[in-house]
C-alpha cells in the first residue's frame, strides 16, 4: 500500500498539511490517536526547522514494516546551511536562532527512532521512525 | 483560518476551529490584543479543544499571548487542551508556564467568575 507521500516545505502551511498528511497514515497504519498526534507533532517541528534554518525543504513519510512490526517512518530533507555540530544540535537546550532549542532534542523524544545527516553549505536530513504499539 | 473572538461581558472567547498556521496564530495574537484594549476586557479564554497538534511555535504563542495581555491588566485561560495534545507537548519538553488553563470552557468561565467576584 501507501508507497511515499512527500510534501514539499515552503510556507507556514505546508507545515499543516505535512503535520495533517502524517497522522492521516500513522492513523491508516493502525496507530492509536495518542502516536498519531506524537508522529503530527514530530513531523510539525521537524517541517519548521526546515523553514527556519533552510527555507525549502521536504517531508517525505512512508509505512515501514520489521519482522513483527509496522510503523512509520519521516525524512526531513533540505538544501540549506547544514548544522555545523550535529551533536550539539540534538542536546537540550541548543538553538541558533533563538527559539527555544527544544526543537530536535524534543522530536528525538516523540519518536522511536531518530538520525541525523548533516552537512556545512549543503543540507541536512533527518529521519525518525515510530513503531505501532 | 480565522479565529472567531467573541465578546462576553467583561470577558473575550477565542474559539480555534480548525488547524491554524503560523500566521493564523500570529494574527490571532494580534486580533486579541487590539479586542482586550477596544473593549477593555478583563480577561480572554483562548479555547484550542479543536487543536490537533500543540508544537512550540503555538505554545510559544499562546504563552506570548497571555504574558501581552497580563501586561494590560487582564487574565489569559487557555481550555480544551486535549489529552493526546498535553502528552506531546510533555514529550516535547513545551510548558505553558505561568498561564492558567482549565479543562473546557465551561470550567474557565468558573474560573474567572470565581477569580473575579473574590477580587471585586
Amino acid at each position: 500500500m501507501a508507497d511515499e507521500i512527500r510534501v514539499a516545505i515552503a510556507s507556514d502551511q505546508d507545515i499543516v498539511l505535512a503535520r495533517q498528511r502524517g497522522r492521516t497514515l500513522a492513523f491508516e497504519l493502525g496507530f492509536s490517536s495518542s502516536d498519531s498526534t506524537l508522529v503530527a507533532t514530530a513531523i510539525s517541528e521537524l517541517a519548521r526547522n526546515i523553514l527556519t534554518y533552510a527555507r525549502t525543504g521536504e517531508i517525505a513519510l512512508k509505512a515501514i514494516q520489521s519482522t513483527n512490526r509496522q510503523g512509520i517512518m519521516v525524512v526531513a530533507s533540505d538544501e540549506g546551511p547544514g548544522i555545523a555540530d550535529v551533536r550539539q544540535a540534538v542536546k537540550d537546550g541548543f538553538s541558533t536562532s533563538g527559539s527555544l532549542g527544544l526543537g530536535l532534542p524534543g522530536v528525538r523524544r516523540l519518536m522511536d527512532e531518530f538520525m541525523i545527516e548533516s552537512e556545512l553549505g549543503h543540507g541536512t536530513r533527518v529521519t525518525v521512525r515510530k513503531w505501532k504499539q | 483560518m480565522d479565529v472567531p473572538i467573541l465578546k462576553q461581558g467583561e470577558f473575550l472567547i477565542a474559539t480555534i476551529q480548525a488547524a491554524l498556521s503560523d500566521a493564523d496564530l500570529l494574527q490571532l495574537r494580534s486580533g486579541l490584543i487590539q479586542q482586550v484594549v477596544r473593549f477593555r476586557s478583563r480577561a480572554v479564554i483562548v479555547d484550542v479543544t479543536a487543536m490537533d497538534v500543540m508544537d512550540s511555535f503555538a505554545s510559544r504563542t499562546l504563552r506570548e499571548i497571555a504574558h501581552m495581555i497580563r501586561l494590560r491588566g487582564a487574565e489569559t485561560v487557555i481550555v480544551g487542551i486535549q489529552p493526546e495534545v498535553a502528552f506531546a507537548m510533555v514529550q516535547l519538553g513545551l510548558t505553558l508556564e505561568g498561564v492558567a488553563t482549565a479543562l473546557d470552557l465551561e470550567e474557565g468561565l468558573a474560573y474567572l467568575n470565581q477569580k473575579f467576584r473574590s477580587t471585586s
